[in-house]
């Protein structure tokens, strides 16, 4: 029999690491083929190489007997497989409901809506998620968003199915519930073939054949029961660790907890009834629990339970809704620093500074703790050697493998030498012998040194070492004792059969208020294969069209700030940038105080240009009112004007222009000018020569705009610049937060090409520019009576051209960025720039100089100026701007095409 | 009481050190902050686009004259293209083509009119919509007319000398050089910008990392986490304009910086205190790295745009500027320019040093009272 995947001699790095090493394996088709070992061993590389996601870089791949370098095989395959990438539902869409989720995936691979309802009312029918079709896939827990993955991936039966750690972090009866239902799938399709990755052994057990990996190569491979025989095992995880390499092994033996001390005293941590709520959803409900010194107490449950809350609660990091938490007998209190000394807390996520080396997180810690920096470098030196270390001082944290990460963490969390040391999910992704060398420390801290730990955990073998455990869900504590206490009063054969029976037994609990969701039934009829291929869908582009217009509809803020946002802006732009000079202050130091000096100034005085600010006293005061910006213009009448006027002499009068902004100085300047022509041909004006007619007069005609006043050009051109500004970044940042959040991948594996991608993107956006430009053009005519005179469809024409291309330049930016940071100031910096500065705003771009000429000639800003000013103040048609408007339109399909060039169909 | 004050500088000192560290690491955004002091100073600064450079200008010769064609000649490069021969009947869809911003029409037996005293008008013709352009270019359009008429009939006959005459001389700037002005507004502007999106971006990435709950779960107070942001990355800017100014605007650009720099760098220290507090203010306020670049968006723009470093603060509505008082970008903009063009001291600038401190202070009050409350919620 074919295998279902088969990989030759090959070898993966990202940059400088290696994350598969020369790897060949077959997998075997028909079965659960099964890759386990800890987190960053090189499972999730070969499954997305198997999946066609990411670039092979050398060795042969073939998936169901083709070669996986050919795109033409990949192309062909796509319909045929379907991938669940790790991560609670990182290829699902979290503000889309779940029946419009799996829509989008039936559209990506072409089926009718006929089809598409069929198979989605059986498919829900089939994992249960029939009773909660409409609710967004946020808000499902994640055992029912890990069914609602399993739905879309099945949606167009695929012959290969690859999981990707599809129960991590799921809780127990969710993980027993997902497996059965993948049994089920498969008695419907017998030739069906499934590759699982997981870090849970316990599973494993059940595959029909498993590939042991670590560090990027293969250990072993062979059905459960052969790899159990051949390390004399009783276990796969025992079979595991004999299969690891000997130097890692080194060292290892059972870990034994050895029993607790009990000291009488006050209990160091205490809950009394406490409940968080967020809103009208409650995280915690009614949990209270007394932990005593020394104690190791564990949390156990699914993600999102409420554990990591309850934690936050008793660091102080969040106030509790109801009910009270006590520290060594105190409340919490916020301001309390001398109590959150004596406590050490390790979060969920990676909390250590990544950029920093070992050293340096560790010394930031002791100078942040206030150690002397003595017994500070006895006490850095003395964790340094008990957590191992020694030989990764001067690397990055970012660097360090996994399982030395949280020993850092362990160690930073430490270095103040705390009462109380609160983990949450400490373990997470570690690799067993590295766990159970990390619980060796926890158990040293309990028992030698009375620290009194608080930690969180999924993983069963973890808890049973804990003194006393609570089994939670839904943010309740279903039960708490001892590991051996809670099996026995279950009479269960486990822990993990025990907390199994807990949970069914509150869900039974709520079923009898609620009607009962319909268990996985197997009446399923086989389907016909999957229809051909074409190379271009409106259908795919349709499905990614409809997804991101009720993305972008459900989410107000990014709405409210796309339409309204930019209304704002208009109006502080419209009434506040503006290109007019008036409301001039200026002084007058006349020095002359004559009628001759007084008609002079008169003819300033009448100009609605200037304001008039009290008379300078002396060359000091204008020089220092000139400094201080308090004037623009000082203007001094000598002794002796009126004098030498009258005696036929040529007078004189000084005007000193404040020079600090050229611009409105060059202005004043002309005004000046201006002021002093009219008071020469003012008849009334008495001089001793007769007045003389100039030898031409010099008509200056303003077109377009007779009162010369910048808000008929300002309007027009800030609608330009609001229309390059928002849709660019949001058009960036949609597409770039699929790089970040992961739902790229179904661009890699489903049969959607890049220009559907782009363009399916690209619509909502466009749509809701143009929405903003019809808010913008209103607030124009109505709020800032800027008439349109020219030809309203021309504008309309240039204008969806023009967003068209300002979208198209946000796709081209997201192309070449990876985050959304990134992304957002790239696009910010590269806009806003040629926007204000290079593109007509304020001077037009073909009297710029330098690189700014050739910026504002390559930004599609400098082409709809001229239409939107045409239209609007020029009063122009079409036959006038027609040359802009094609030099417009070459942008967006110039950019679509660049920014498909560069966006990658698998990833790198 | 002093212990404890010295305790917490210590603190502050050795969080804003990892600041520190986290940017050297960041090649993005020190690719950014250096691209933003050096090349997009140099490219504004070169641009001209605030004043008469290359305009476009047509003459339609009804007249063929030697004086005409003496006009003609006179609109010399830079500040005009060499002017285009037009016919009178092309002017109109020329200048609706917006081809030329200044069409000359020059009449029938001008020159004989001007001969024989008649005052012939001469049109300038201006597309009003180029609003920098044809402000100015009109009025040295006229001058230039003027003068050549004026100099033409002055080989033929007696003018009499004008009875007034008005002297005009800018200070500060004689030339009215606009890159002295562009480049410095150019660093104004980026330390607005960069203020406030690297502080605002280190705590949001703080919280989407997780560690701002590490750092909150630590005997650390909010004013001691907020305070080493600040001077993290205060310094940082402050390096970067020092730099700015004294390479590339003085040294490159060769603008003669006549004021004093270290005053204005205190200034400039003020300012920042105030940008960076209202960058760490908008990181607590969005709730994600989009969310921030929105609001930076709305907050930014105006600030920028309206602080007189754009366009004349004198003519917007007196409502708009009696706001625009209130934000310290306009102070700094107006500090700026009085001590690195006019030469002013610390006497004539230090009341809108206060202006600014104040508002930073308020800011800073705002960032505080938001921190706790908002740091812990989300991850």
């Amino acid at each position: 029999m074919m295998p279902a995947a088969k990989l030759d001699a090959v070898s993966l790095r990202y940059g400088s690491t290696i994350a598969l090493d020369n790897v060949s394996m077959e997998i075997p088709a028909g079965c659960i083929a099964g890759l386990i070992g800890p987190d960053g061993v090189g499972k999730s590389s070969v499954l997305s190489l198997i999946a066609g996601a990411r670039r092979i870089q050398s060795g042969r791949v073939e998936v169901l007997g083709g070669d996986m370098a050919s795109v033409r095989y990949r192309t062909e395959l796509c319909p045929r497989v379907a991938y669940m990438p790790q991560g609670l539902g990182r290829n699902l869409y979290p503000d889309l409901s779940v029946t419009e989720n799996i829509a989008f995936f039936s559209r990506l691979f072409g089926q009718t809506s006929a089809e598409r309802i069929w198979r989605t009312a059986e498919l829900l029918d089939a994992t249960g998620l029939t009773p909660f079709a409409d609710r967004p896939a946020k808000k499902l827990s994640g055992g029912m968003r890990q069914k609602l993955g399993l739905c879309c991936a099945l949606i167009h039966d695929p012959d290969l199915l690859i999981l990707d750690e599809p129960t991590t972090g799921v809780d127990p009866l969710s993980r027993r519930q997902f497996w059965v239902l993948i049994d089920v799938m498969r008695a419907r399709r017998p030739g069906m073939s499934v590759v699982v990755a997981t870090a849970y052994m316990e599973e494993a057990e059940q595959f029909g054949w498993l590939i042991a990996m670590n560090a990027g190569r293969v250990l072993a491979t062979g059905s459960p029961s052969q790899l159990k025989a051949s390390g004399h095992t009783p276990t796969v995880e025992e079979a595991f660790i004999a299969v690891m390499p000997e130097a890692l092994r080194h060292g290892h033996v059972a870990l034994v907890v050895p029993p607790r001390v009990v000291v009488d005293g006050l209990p160091v941590i205490v809950a009394r009834n406490l409940t968080v709520r967020f809103g009208d959803f409650t995280a915690v409900d009614d949990v209270s629990f007394t932990i005593q010194r020394g104690e190791i107490f564990g949390f156990l449950g699914s993600n999102g339970c409420g554990k990591t809350t309850t934690m936050k609660v008793l660091t102080g990091l969040l106030p509790a809704t109801i009910g009270e938490v006590l520290l060594f007998g105190n409340p919490v209190d916020v301001d309390d620093m001398a109590t959150r000394a004596r406590v050490g807390y390790m979060s969920q996520s990676f909390s250590l500074y990544t950029e920093l080396t070992v050293q340096q997180n560790l010394d930031l810690h002791a100078h942040l703790f206030h150690l002397p920096a003595g017994p500070a470098k006895l006490r850095i030196d003395g964790l340094v050697t008990r957590f191992g270390l020694s030989g990764y001082l001067d690397q990055r944290a970012l660097d360090l493998p996994l399982g030395i990460r949280q020993r850092l963490s362990l160690a930073v969390a430490i270095v103040h030498s705390p009462e109380i040391l609160i983990l949450d999910e400490p373990t997470s992704g570690v690799d067993p012998l590295e766990r159970d060398r990390f619980w060796s420390l926890l158990i040293d801290l309990s028992r030698n040194q009375g620290v009194t730990i608080f930690v969180s955990t999924h993983f069963m073998n973890e808890a049973a070492r804990c003194d006393r455990i609570s089994l939670m869900d839904s943010g309740r504590v279903l039960a708490t004792n001892t590991p051996a206490g809670l099996v026995a009063s279950r009479g269960a054969k486990s822990l993990e059969d025990a907390f199994i029976g807990y949970l069914e037994e509150t869900i039974q609990a709520r079923a009898a208020k609620s009607p009962a969701a319909p268990m996985v039934h197997p009446a399923l009829v086989a389907i016909a294969p999957p229809g051909r291929h074409a190379p271009f869908s409106l259908r795919r582009l349709g499905a990614y069209a409809i997804r991101e217009s009720l993305e972008l509809l459900r989410d107000p803020i990014r709405l409210g700030f796309g339409l309204f946002g930019t209304a704002f802006l208009m109006v502080v732009f419209g009434f506040g940038v503006s290109a007019d000079v008036n409301n001039l202050s200026f002084a007058v130091l006349d020095r002359d105080q004559s009628t001759a000096s007084r008609a002079y100034l008169g003819e300033m005085r009448g100009s609605t240009y200037f304001l008039e600010k009290p008379a300078i006293e002396s060359y000091a005061d204008r020089d220092l009112r000139l400094q201080s910006g308090s004037v623009s213009a000082a203007i001094e009448i000598p002794p002796g004007f009126g004098r030498d006027i009258k005696h036929g002499r040529p007078a004189f009068v000084l005007a000193t222009i404040d020079g600090a902004m050229p611009f409105r100085a060059q202005t004043i300047r002309g005004y000046l000018m201006g002021i002093q022509t009219l008071y020469l041909g003012d008849p009334a004006v008495t001089t001793t020569q007769p007045a003389v007619s100039p030898p031409a007069n010099v008509v200056i005609r303003y077109k377009y705009n007779q009162d010369f006043d910048s808000i008929y050009a300002m309007v027009p051109t800030n609608i330009c610049m609001m229309l390059a500004v928002f849709p660019g970044i949001l058009m960036a940042l949609a597409v770039v937060r699929e790089k970040e959040l992961g739902s790229i991948t179904n661009l890699y594996v489903t049969p959607v090409t890049r220009l559907e991608f782009l363009i399916g993107k690209q619509i909502p956006y466009v749509a809701m520019a143009m929405a903003n430009f019809a808010i913008l053009l209103v607030m124009a005519l109505f709020l800032f009576h800027v008439p349109l005179k020219g030809s309203f469809l021309t504008l309309v024409l240039g204008a969806l051209l023009y967003v068209l291309a300002t979208t198209a330049y946000g796709m081209l930016i997201s192309s070449f960025t990876k985050t959304q940071i990134a992304a957002l100031f790239g696009t910010a910096i590269l806009t806003v720039l040629p926007a204000t500065q290079f593109s007509g705003m304020l001077s037009p771009v073909s009297s710029l100089t330098g690189v700014a000429k050739y910026i504002g000639l390559a930004f599609p800003m400098s082409y709809f100026v001229p239409i939107s000013v045409g239209t609007f103040t020029k009063g122009l048609g079409f036959s006038d701007l027609a040359l802009d408007v094609v030099e417009l339109a070459i942008f967006a399909p110039l950019f679509i095409g660049l920014s498909a060039a560069l966006l990658s169909k698998q990833e790198r | 009481m002093l212990k404890q004050a010295l305790r917490s500088a210590s603190t502050i000192f050795w969080l804003g050190t990892k600041e520190l560290r986290s940017f050297t690491h960041d090649t993005v955004l020190i690719v950014l902050v250096i691209y933003s002091f050096s090349l997009a100073v140099i490219s504004q600064a070169q641009s001209n686009s605030q004043e008469l450079n290359k305009a476009s200008i047509a003459v339609a010769d009804e007249d063929n004259s030697p004086l005409s064609r003496r006009i003609t000649g006179a609109f010399l490069a830079p500040l005009f293209l060499p002017p285009q021969p037009l016919a009178v009947a092309d002017i109109v869809p020329a200048m609706n083509a917006g081809k030329y911003t200044f069409v000359v029409d020059i009449p029938p037996h001008f020159e004989r009119d001007v001969l024989s005293g008649l005052s012939p008008s001469i049109q300038i013709n201006v597309d009003a919509t180029a609003m920098i352009q044809a402000g100015l270019g009109s009025g040295y359009a006229g001058q230039i007319i003027n003068t050549e008429i004026a100099d033409y009939v002055s080989h033929r006959q007696d003018v009499p000398v004008s009875p007034v005459n008005l002297i005009v001389r800018i200070a500060f700037n004689p030339n009215a050089t606009t890159a002295w002005f562009v480049s410095v507004m150019g660093i104004i502007n980026n330390v607005t910008m960069l203020a406030i999106i690297m502080s605002g971006a280190a705590v949001i990435r703080e919280r989407e990392h997780g560690t701002m709950d590490h750092l909150l779960a630590m005997p650390l107070s909010p004013f001691q986490i907020v305070m080493s942001k600040i001077w993290a990355n205060g310094l940082i800017i402050t390096l970067a304009v020092a730099f700015s100014l004294y390479i590339v605007v003085r040294g490159i650009l060769a603008v003669p910086i006549t004021g004093s720099i270290p005053l204005f760098m205190i200034g400039v220290v003020i300012y920042l205190f105030f940008a960076t507090s209202i960058g760490i203010f908008l990181g607590t306020v969005a709730n994600s790295m989009p969310q921030l670049g929105l609001l930076f968006m709305l907050v930014f723009l105006p600030m920028n745009m309206l602080s007189g470093s754009n366009t004349p603060l004198e003519s917007m509505p007196v409502w708009l500027a009696d706001i625009m008082e209130l934000s310290p970008s306009t102070h700094f903009v107006s500090f700026a320019q009085s001590i690195l063009y006019r030469g002013a001291g610390f006497g004539v600038v230090w009341l809108e040093f206060l202006a600014v401190g104040v508002v930073a202070s308020m800011f800073l009050l705002l960032a505080l009272w938001r921190f706790r409350s908002v740091a812990a919620q989300s991850n």
